[in-house]
């Protein structure tokens, strides 16, 4: 897209890493707001699933992409297109189960958690559980079925 | 529930080796990403109060808004950190203003603040007549008891910022025409 053509390597170092210290100031006041870790992921996955159905109106309005033909088809969008467009990076695809109807998404490099450690009184929390949230709520308008997106730390 | 489909994501941590390869190529943390993480953010914090009883009080909106000038902060502590790591040191007062409406207001707001006015005993009101974290809101009076929601995690970022270059403030921002917006910066002599 044009807009985003103009920008400087550096301003557009600077957005992430304004996403990224934001992001860390939300989980921490979630931490400090709700006793345990499965709560903070609760939210998180709240605040995710109202961010996704907003969000999908801009990347469809973004990327002109047209209705993906089967869920394979999804997977590759939102690795090489959604997450290219938003974060920068590409997840990839893989772990297919044998009905097509369960993958996963690999991030090798994850922007949300730049610059961030988790102390070990958090062993419960998934960091980065708005992503969760973000595709289940985009995936929602867009699909008649629903997704449960399911994070696995490593 | 089985028959529905499902996502993993895993997250691997990499070496650091890996971290600067990825280096090399772009990073386009979308604008309309951080947009919508602010909103969201804003949200929640209202409606946790909310949910206690009807109307928030004065009060409540208050303690709301302390809450997200705090975050802010944080933010942008980091934030000046990073973009001030191979500047040299600055002159005076003035100069870190400047630096405040230019380089730092581009990085972080993706424009130049576009009138800073100052009577040189350490106030200064930066006027920022297309604010971009205003500029989905509609013109108009409609919205405009809404904006201070929206405008204390700046201010914030702006005091996080200033902070860190040594200037302990207060910050305010204020709305009269949307999305115009004046940010006054009240320098605190120690």
């Amino acid at each position: 897209m044009s807009r985003q053509s103009n920008r400087t390597t550096d301003s557009k170092k600077m957005n992430s890493e304004l996403f990224t210290l934001t992001y860390g100031a939300l989980v921490t006041q979630l931490c400090k707001d709700y006793e345990n870790d499965e709560e903070v992921n609760k939210q998180l996955d709240k605040m995710g699933y109202n961010i996704g159905v907003r969000l999908i109106e801009d990347f469809l309005a973004r990327s002109s992409i047209g209705r993906c033909q089967d869920f394979r088809e999804t997977a590759d969008v939102i690795a090489k297109v959604a997450f290219k467009m938003y974060l920068g990076i590409t997840p990839s695809v893989t772990n297919w189960s044998p009905g097509g109807d369960e993958f996963s998404l690999i991030l090798e490099n994850n922007p949300l958690a730049d610059f961030v450690e988790l102390p070990d009184n958090h062993s419960a929390l998934i960091y980065s559980n708005l992503l969760c949230g973000v595709l289940r709520g985009a995936l929602e308008m867009v699909n008649s079925t629903l997704i449960f997106p399911v994070l696995k730390k490593t | 529930m089985t028959g529905c489909p499902r996502v993993n994501i895993e997250c691997h941590r990499t070496s650091r080796s890996r971290l600067v390869e990825y280096g090399r190529f772009d990073r386009m943390a979308d604008e309309s990403l951080f947009e919508f993480l602010h909103m969201e953010i804003v949200s929640h914090i209202f409606n946790e109060q909310q949910s206690s009883k009807g109307e928030m009080d004065n009060k409540e909106r208050a303690a709301c808004i302390s809450l997200l000038e705090a975050m802010g902060f944080r933010v942008g502590q980091g934030l000046i950190e990073r973009l001030t790591r191979d500047t040299p040191s600055f002159k005076d007062e003035l100069d870190i203003m400047k630096f405040i409406c230019k380089d730092f207001w581009t990085k972080v707001f993706r424009r130049q603040v576009d009138n800073l006015r100052t009577n040189h005993q350490g106030t200064y009101v930066l006027q920022d007549n297309k604010f971009s974290l205003l500029t989905q809101f509609s013109g108009g009076k409609q919205y405009l008891d809404q904006a201070p929601k929206y405008l204390a995690f700046s201010c914030g970022v702006v005091r996080g910022a200033l902070s860190n270059l040594g200037l302990e403030s207060v910050v305010t921002a204020e709305v009269s025409i949307m999305p115009s917006c004046k940010f006054q910066v009240v320098i605190q002599k120690l």
